[in-house]
Formats: C-alpha cells, structure tokens, sequence
C-alpha cells in the first residue's frame, strides 16, 4: 500500500475561483487535473500538499476552439488533441508528441496542461519516501515531512546527479512541450490578478527544482498555436526503451516552413528530456535561407548535439542518449525534407 | 488418448478470466488486522536498539514485533538457515525487515513505522562479488568459506589440463551474465489466523507450501500438526514465491499473539526486495576442441553476486556448471564455482535457477568455434550431440534426448540454411540450445519419502476428488492433475475436483520448483489413478460378466473392449466398487529413482529426465544507435509428449518473453553514491515502471515446435516446459547480433549502447567485442576428482571420504574437510 497524506480537495467552480483558491491555499495548495502526474508523485510522498484544487471538469479549460488559429484548453485530454483532426492536419508534431505520451488510459486522464506542467523527473527523484531516506534525499524531496534536510556532511543540499553542482538536474519529460514550442505557441496564464500571454519557451527554466518560470498562484489556462501557413510541417520523434508506455529520453521536435525551391523559410529544432527544460536548438534558425540539404541537416543536428546535457539519472546511458541527439535531430529533419513519414523509434 | 495431448481450456481458466480466483490479498476475515514492514535504509549496519513504545501507543496499533520476538533462525536450506523474521543484530540491505507494526488499518500501521525508532551503526558495505573476495572484514555472516565467500565447489571430471595444453584449438571467454527480478504481477501476500481450536492457518502465495510449514514450525517452535499452509493461486511465481518469507512468519506470530486474522500485502517495491531473483554471474569459459570443432575438454569457473543471504545459494552454485554436460559430449569437464556474500537483497531460483548464466556462456563460445573454424553453427552442435540413454563426464543420467529433432526443426522453419550470414547487413540470424531437469532428484531437506503424493477420493456421485500438495501459480498444475486422473479413469477433466495446495488435506508435495511438478504429481497420480481403475475395475467385471482386464475406461463408462456394447456408466461402476470394497481411495506417490552421482555436490543436476530446447531468433540491429529488434523466435523444444498443447505453448511463450527481457534490457542494478558523501547502496529502479521489461508490443512472433519423443520416466512420456525454453534466448540473442552486424556483445543484457560501442571498437581496428574485461583471483579449494564413466570411475570422487549419505545436494557448512 501507498498512500498520499491527507489533503483538502477543492472542485473548482471556475477558472477564477480555482486562481483565487490557488492564491488562498499558498505554498501547500496544488492543481490537479488528471492527476496522472500528481496522484503517483503524492503516493511516493514527493509532493505532501494540504490542498488540491481540481480543475479537470471545468469546460472553459477543456475547450479546443478555433480562431486565431488554435486555441487549446488546458484541460483538454491528450487523448483529444492527439485525435483532433485540425491539429493532426496543421501541427502534426504536436499531434504526434500527445499520442506518444505513457499509455492510451494515462492519455485518457492526462492533459494537455499538466504535460506542460509535468513534474521534472530523475531516478533519485521518482522513488518512495523510504527508498529517498535510504539515499538521505536530494535537494528537490527533502524528508516528507519536512523533518529532514537533504544534506552532505557539511550541510549543504545536494543534487546526487552532480553532487557539486549548486542546482537541480531533475529532467524535463514533457513531449508536448518541445513540439509546441517548435510550433511557436504561446500560453495564457491566469491569476487572482488577472491573467497575462508568454511564448511557451519562456515558461521553462533550466532547473530541475524551478523548472516552470509561472509564479505558483498562476493557471496554465490556454495554449495558443498561430494559424496554419502554407508550407510549415512539422513532427516530433520520440526515444525510450519501450513504445507502449514510457517517458522520453529524448524528444525532438521540429517545424520547418519551406518554400519555393525548397528554401527553408523558418526552422526550429526543440529538444526534449536532454535538461531541466525543452531546449531550443538556435542553430535551427542557420536552415533558413537555403534548401534543406543533407549537409544543412547535419550541421544542425551536430550543433544540436552541444545543447544535450543527459545525466546518470534516467533510463538507458547517458553517453549513448547524448549520441542520439544527433541521430534523432537528422532523422526527423530529413522526415521533413522528404516529406515522408519515417516510424520513430518505439513510436 | 481422449484427454492428454488435446487442447483444451484450463480448469481454471474460467475463474482467471471472471476474477472469481480467490488470490491471497482477496482473503478476509471480520476484525482482521493489517501489518506493515519497517525496512533498513542501511545497507549493512548493526542494530543498536529497537524504541517501538511510540509506536505502540499510536492510534489503532495493537501489536509492534521487532527481532526480539523472533530468537529462530530459518531458511530454505538446511545449509544456510541465516535468515531471522525481523533482523536481530545486524541489517545486511536496505529493505531488511526490522520491526512489524499491526494495526486495525493498513493506513495507520505504514503511519505507526515513522515511530519505531531504531539506532544503526553503518558498517561497510559490499556492492559486488569482486569487492566481497577483497574484502574479508566485516563479514556479512559469521559462516560460509571465510571473508564473504558463502560457497565454494571445485570439481574435477577427469583432468581437463592435458587438452587445454594440446588440442588443435582453444577457446577461452570472460562472460557476464547480470541479475534480474521475476517481477510477478502479483506481489506476495500472507494472511495468518487462528481456528476456534487455536490451530494457525497461512494463506500465501507461495509456490511451496510444504516448506513453509517446515519453516513456520521452525522458527515459531510449533508443532507442524499446528500449522496449516494455504497456497493460493499464484499471480505468478518463477521462483520469487519459493522460499519461505519473513512475512510468513511475521503475520503468523502476530496472529498468535492478538488471536486475530492477520494480513500482509507486499508493494511493488517491497517484492523488489524479498527478490530471490537471478544471480548475476561472472564466468570464464576454456574449451578444447579438435580442428573439427569436437569438444575435449572444458574448463569453467563461476563467480556468483548472492546478495545478502543463504536463500537457495548453496545449490544456485552448482547449478552453474552441472548441467554444462547435457546437451554436448564432454569427455571431460572441470567446474568451479564461488557465491559471495553483498549488502543486496538475497538471489535465488528464477525460470532456470543458475543455469541460463553458463547457458549463455557455452552457446556464445559455440557460435565463436563455429565462425573460427568455418562451421554452420548448427552442424557444430549436430555433430556432438549428448546421446540418449548415457551418463555425462558429471554422472547425470540422460534419459530421452530430443535435440536433434529441435536443432533440425528450427533450422528448417526460420530457413537457416539459406538465410544464415547471406542476410543484408543489420539483419541476423542466431542459434542456442539448451536443456533443463524435469525435478531435482533431491528434496531441499534430506529425506527418503515421496516427491509427491496423489490422493483420489470416489464418491457414489461419479465424481473423483483428487487430493494433491501440488501448488497452482499460473502454470497449470491444477489442470494437469485433472486431466491425468481423468484420462486414466475415462472421465472429463472437469469430472475431478481437486483440492490442492493446502497442507491440511493434501498428502505433501514439494512444490512448485525445479520443474519437477508435472514428472512427480504426474507419476502419482497416475499411479493413484491406476489403483482406482483396479477397485472399479475388479467390481464392474463382476457385475458385466467379463474379465478386469478386457475392460476400458472412456466417455464416463466402463465397457467391454470387444463389444463395447456391454458396459455400464462410471457412476454405476464406482456404485459396484463401493458395495464390494466399501468406501473408495486410492493413493499413489513418486519419489525419484537416486542418480549414480556419488560424490558430493552430485545432488545437483541429477533428474530423472531432461528436456531439450533449440530456437533461432531472428534480429535486425541499426548500426547507427545499435538498437536491437526482434522480429521472430522459432523455437523447438523437447517435451517428450504433451499433455495441454494450450498450456505447452503457453509456457514455451512465456519463456522466450523472459528470455528476450533477460536478453535485452532487465536488470536488478543497484547504487552507489558517492563514498565521501555517502554510505548508501540502494536498488537503481524498484517501480515496475522504471525495471524494464517487454511489453506486449516488443513481443515477436514466436514459432513454436512440440517436439514429442516420450521419455519412459514421465508422465505419458510427458517432460518439462516451464523452464527450459527460456535458456537458449540471451545466447541465441548474442548469436544473432554478431550474425548481423559482426560484433560480440559477451554480456546480457544487450543494450544499444552496448552494441554501438563493439561496432565503435571494430571501426577503429579493435576486436569488435564487449564484455567483462577479466576474471578476478578466487581461493579455489582443492579439486574433488571424479573420474568420468569412460574413464572406470564409479561416480564417487577418488579423494572423498566416504559417507552414508554422499549424495547430499551441499554439505553442511559446519562440517570441515573436504570442500564441495
């Protein structure tokens, strides 16, 4: 048996009344939407909130709409993005990164705004309180009560990913992410205060611990992708051991819009699960201008390579996933260029 | 025959599939209590003191347990009774059990462990078999060879030396074989309560009751006519359910005590811990062979990481070189081997118990002599083959011996011939065989009663009870005792109602190991069974007017073989039998002939049977991120006759999946943190999420040949399935790489990283191998010497002192002399 500790739950009536519980609850309220995140992380007690506040059933966030090109509820299922038709035809990558996320129950539950927000994962992270006591914590799960203070002998909090860095190396393990930001989007989010519009890039930061730049009394409401132009394709290519299930160890989206004579117009290459963070690849922008050349691709794949930063704390060696960066960036590129559906590796 | 070999659905497959199968975490009992486990977080400390008087008081505790309570030690082996309930002085891994806290609920026991305070003084910890050799102090346990060496052997079957010094060509390998975990769906769970008398009863998945009676009686100090063990079914077991368990033990006591029924569910990672799992094993391999690539002589030394305790380790040993001698002829053999002691949780048997590590080891090499001296792989095998009806260089009688048939099979379904080194690069074909025992020829604990027994109880109602020990954990023992009895009485499977697994009403049987239950359940129930059919048979002549032996038992009658018009219903014969003998039951019960083994260590490996597995896997490796895809399986396996095609091929399937995970990516890994920051020592990935095995989707097709030559000593002539075609994957995996891209990867699991670091090697002009780079010094005994057969011996060791039981499996580890 695993149990969460006790907590409060809040179905939220609206959005706003979610953002104004949000802001009541402080530093031990969360959101929870379909929990397929949150519930396995609270029974291995990485996370001991006295407050969720739900806001899976709330139809303003669950909402796929058109308009200015596409807005996206937060609260929309993967299942239903992955499945939705204007997506599949005009953001394929992210179409394909939500069909590709765990399992198709998981995809069921899960939701486009907790993908987003997923939790950064590591394997001294995602364990149970007393195999964490075994190891003394780490700097991102202190004692579940709070009792204990991750430490080294002098006292300082420690990542045992790299025990003398300062800071957190938990991974990013989102797949939506990297294929939205490679797409461009942008995301609302909504407080007590009011609510404000960032690209999604800037949502993330490169620390395992403060992994979203969002204050905490803040909704990821909505995600808004610009309308469809002639000539953008896009895709997202996946690595893990298994196909049916698991999380990243690599994801790789990329958008290119190409013109006439084959000239790249614009280009970004996003990496997943290789950081705390999707990274964006600024080399991708050096594809404009010229034909989508092997030589072109890569070049970016090799730069794209640099960006990668994998770590003894995920599945599979982390020597060998740096190596596929350059595999992965290539071969989704070229899937581009030749406009051929190519099979991911476990996909 | 109208029931053997047909297929059908299992007897208990209608249950299965409606959830109706009561599995041990379904039991429950009004007012029961709940228990939880308060494990180490060290991996190796001493128990300083045990303050459980917060815990005691906290709400709806009503019993705290800490090694105290517990002053027996137990064990699976009599040679290694190590293990305690909860720890007493000493914690050997994180996730030893050291207090038990039960409680009205399961909530408010896991919430009571936070106030069990316990005080630890780390000691060192050792992560490795290499480090335990090196590392003599502290020891983990005050027994074994001394330092942290738990076992030794060293066996000497005709000397090996001359042909390593001679032959036209030596081959020598450093193999690594890692650890893995059974990973059951489901976990194990016990639950202990008392009858109105005070008689204690355990419900638990466990695959062999009987020994957990023993052990219960042991280290409770009762008197085993107390205790009644309950096999549930098992949600799966591979050899993870087969030692008695400190939680067993732990819910019993507690139920003792607070006269109330008693539960313990394990959780996921809990049963990563209980483990008992594959031992990852170190090997180097020296075979001499002829230009012909004939085997003279083979030479292999076996270093074995047993975790923390006893567990099955001392025969886990020898079963990683024993059956070396079974599928090839070879004259001689030399084998030693060495298990340590490390601060990890305990290995023991699983699917092929100690015997898929050395597996892997030959089947690689064979392959090497093969493309060194320009063979088929195939005909390598072919031309050596082990013949029926012989004694091995280790004096393990062969029995039926259908290799031939399985290697000829599998060549010609996957068309090895043709396809073999003519596929285009990233694409290849490999080749293992294998063969594993139909039951040890030796119980656990040294006695000369039956392996198994088999009572029929015939009522007037037609209906036959059949009464076995015999444990259900989801290979089909239930309906093989079911439809042997009903094809030797002419009923339909579903005419016998069994009761099974139950110590109470069952006469014993050992369990649901070594592959023995089919061969020894089997024999006894035929033997039962038979006895029957003589009472009915006796009385329905009588009544028919026609002699005992013309009559034929089919379709629930009793008739006249030359004009079955004359018979007469089942019931109606069991009526006449009941009149004349009065109240009808029948026993029958099998014990295995003994082995010409004589010397000591020569209590493993001994079978009365062996099957017989050869497959082809079929590979396709991307040379670019060296991932591994297999496509397709085709596998010949050696059964002597098959009773339920439906639960052969099952078992068959199941194997290769094990197989593959083994193969390819399972791996119970553990860590270290840094030294100079940490002392911990902590299982990498105990979530089933994050221990890898196949899904459903990495799972090829699999081409399945029943290979059907009936050997004399089985059931029907039927042989083993469970175990055996799980053992030629990995190597037949490793064969298949090095056929498709030209690279050896002497080391499971088979991980891309891996194989892109061989291809990397051989770009830059190197051998294009990875694996163990050596073979570290062991303080190898002198050797037992046993002269093989063909050399005049007798199958004792000629520098043994006789003993009147010289066949036992191990000796005891207090008596000095002569090692094993």
């Amino acid at each position: 048996m695993m149990r969460a500790t006790d907590f409060r739950y809040h179905a939220a009536r609206s959005v706003r009344d979610a953002a104004r519980a949000l802001r009541d609850g402080g530093a031990d309220a969360m959101l929870i939407a379909g929990g397929t995140d949150l519930v396995p992380n609270l029974k291995r007690r990485q996370q001991a909130p006295s407050l969720l506040i739900g806001i899976r059933h709330l139809r303003e966030l669950r909402r796929v709409r058109n308009g200015k090109g596409l807005m996206l509820g937060s609260a929309a299922r993967l299942a239903e993005i992955a499945a939705d038709r204007r997506v599949s035809r005009d953001y394929p990558a992210l179409a394909r990164a939500a069909g590709l996320v765990a399992t198709p129950q998981i995809r069921n539950m899960g939701t486009l705004g907790g993908n987003l927000c997923l939790d950064t994962r590591c394997t001294y992270y995602n364990q149970t309180a007393e195999w964490r006591e075994a190891i003394n914590y780490c700097m991102k799960a202190p004692g579940s009560n709070g009792g204990h203070a991750c430490t080294s002998p002098t006292g300082d909090a420690i990542c045992w990913v790299a025990t003398s860095s300062p800071r957190c190396w938990a991974v990013s393990s989102t797949d939506t992410a990297p294929a939205l930001i490679a797409l461009g989007a942008r995301v609302t989010l909504v407080s007590a205060d009011g609510e404000r519009e960032i690209p999604l890039e800037e949502l993330y930061a490169d620390d395992g611990m403060a992994y979203l730049t969002k204050r905490p009394d803040e909704i990821l409401s909505s995600v808004h992708l610009a309308p469809a132009q002639a000539g953008w394709r896009s895709t997202y290519w996946k690595l893990r051991r298994r196909g049916s299930f698991d999380f990243p160890v690599l994801g790789v989206a990329v958008a290119v819009r190409i013109g006439e004579g084959n000239v790249v117009g614009d280009a970004r290459v996003v990496l997943g699960a290789v950081a705390s963070r999707p990274v964006l690849v600024p080399e991708s922008s050096a594809l404009g201008g010229r034909p989508l050349t092997d030589d072109a691709i890569e070049a970016v794949a090799a730069a794209a390579a640099g960006y990668a930063t994998p770590l003894d704390n995920t599945d599979l060696y982390y020597a060998w996933r740096k190596k596929m960066v350059r595999h992965y960036v290539a071969g989704a590129l070229r899937e581009l260029a030749a406009a051929t559906a190519v099979a991911t590796r476990g996909a | 025959m109208n029931v053997i070999g047909k297929a059908r659905r299992r007897v208990d497959a209608r249950a299965k599939v409606t959830g109706a199968t009561r599995f041990a975490d379904d039991v429950a009992f009004p007012r029961m209590l709940f228990c939880k486990l308060l494990r180490s977080p060290h991996p190796h400390a001493r128990i300083l003191g045990v303050e459980a008087g917060a815990a005691r008081a906290a709400a709806g505790v009503e019993l705290v347990l800490t090694g105290a309570d517990f002053p027996i030690a137990y064990g699976i082996m009599p040679v290694s009774q190590d293990e305690y309930p909860l720890c007493r002085d000493k914690v050997r891994y994180v996730g030893d059990p050291v207090a038990a806290v039960i409680a009205t609920s399961e909530r408010e026991a896991a919430d009571a462990l936070a106030l069990v305070r316990v005080a630890y003084e780390p000691l060192r910890t050792v992560a490795s078999p290499q480090e335990a050799l090196a590392v003599s102090e502290p020891r983990i346990h005050d027994y074994g060879e001394g330092g942290n060496i738990h076992r030794l052997a060293h066996l000497a079957f005709g000397d090996v030396e001359p042909a390593l010094r001679t032959a036209d060509r030596v081959f020598e390998d450093v193999f690594f074989y890692q650890g893995s975990t059974h990973l059951p769906l489901e976990q194990h769970a016990a639950v202990a309560a008392l009858d109105p008398d005070g008689r204690l009863t355990v419900w638990s998945s466990t695959q062999t009751p009987h020994y957990v009676h023993r052990e219960l009686a042991r280290a409770l100090d009762l008197p085993a006519r107390q205790i009644r063990v309950i096999a549930t079914p098992n949600g799966g077991g591979f050899g993870g359910k087969s030692d008695p368990f400190n939680h067993e033990i732990v819910v019993a006591k507690a139920a003792l005590v607070t006269g109330r029924p008693v539960k313990i569910t394990l959780t996921r990672e809990e049963v990563f811990y209980a483990h008992r799992g594959r031992h990852p094993v170190l090997m180097r391999l020296k075979t001499a062979v002829k230009a012909d690539g004939t085997i003279l002589a083979m030479d292999l030394e076996t270093l074995l990481d047993g975790g923390a305790y006893g567990s099955y380790g001392a025969a886990s040993t020898l079963y990683t070189g024993q059956l070396q001698t079974v599928t090839y002829h070879v004259p001689r053999f030399r084998f030693r081997a060495c298990r340590t002691f490390t601060t990890k949780p305990p290995c023991g048997p699983k699917r092929g118990h100690g015997t898929p590590q050395p597996r892997f080891a030959q089947e690689v090499q064979l392959d090497k002599v093969a493309v060194a001296l320009e063979k088929d792989p195939a005909d390598l095998r072919l031309q050596q083959l082990a013949s029926a009806n012989s004694l091995t260089a280790n004096w393990l009688r062969i029995g039926s011996m259908g290799l031939r048939q399985c290697i000829e099979r599998v060549v010609a379904g996957s068309g090895w011939r043709e396809r073999r080194a003519r596929l285009p690069y990233g694409r290849g074909l490999g080749l293992a065989c294998s063969s594993y025992l139909c039951g040890a020829g030796l119980p656990i604990y040294w006695n000369e009663m039956p392996h198994s027994g088999v009572q029929l109880q015939l009522d007037r109602s037609g209906r036959v009870t059949a009464f076995c020990g015999a444990t259900e954990i989801g290979q089909g023992s239930d309906d093989v005792l079911a439809a042997i009895v009903a094809e030797v009485l002419g009923l339909d499977p579903s005419d016998v109602k069994l009761v099974t697994g139950d110590t109470d009403l069952a006469p014993v049987d050992l369990g649901s190991y070594s592959s023995r239950v089919t061969l020894m359940m089997g024999n006894a129930a035929i033997q039962a069974a038979e006895r029957a059919k003589a009472l009915l048979a006796a009385a329905a002549a009588g009544k028919l007017e026609v002699p005992a032996e013309r009559l034929a038992f089919a379709d629930r009658r009793v008739f006249d073989v030359e004009d079955p018009s004359i018979g007469m219903a089942f019931q109606e014969a069991v009526v006449a039998a009941e009149v004349e003998h009065g109240t009808l039951g029948t026993t029958g019960s099998y014990r295995p002939p003994r082995g010409p083994a004589r010397y000591r260590g020569g209590g493993v490996g001994p079978s009365v049977a062996y099957s017989y597995t050869a497959a082809v896997v079929e590979v396709e490796v991307d040379a670019a991120t060296g991932w591994i895809r297999v496509p397709k399986v085709w596998i010949g396996h050696d059964i002597g006759r098959t009773l339920n095609p439906v639960l052969a091929r099952g078992q068959v399937e199941g194997s290769v999946y094990m197989g593959l995970g083994e193969a390819l990516m399972e791996e119970q890994e553990f860590r270290r943190l840094p030294p100079r920051l940490s002392a911990a020592l902590v299982h990498k990935i105990p979530s089933i999420l994050e221990y890898k095995s196949l899904t459903s989707l990495e799972m090829p097709n699999v081409v399945t040949y029943l290979i059907e030559d009936p050997d004399a000593a089985g059931p029907f002539g039927a042989k083993e399935v469970g175990q055996g075609p799980l053992l030629p994957i990995a190597p037949a995996v490793a064969n298949a790489v090095y056929d498709a891209v030209g690279v050896r990867v002497d080391e499971v699991p088979i991980t891309p990283d891996l194989v892109l670091k061989a291809l990397d090697e051989e770009a830059k002009g190197k051998a294009g191998r990875v694996g163990p780079a050596g073979f570290p010094d062991v303080p190898w005994p002198e050797a037992l010497i046993i002269p093989p057969p063909w050399e005049g011996g007798d199958g004792r060791a000629i520098n043994e002192k006789a003993t009147s039981r010289d066949a036992l499996p191990t000796r005891h580890s207090g008596t000095a002399g002569v090692k094993v």
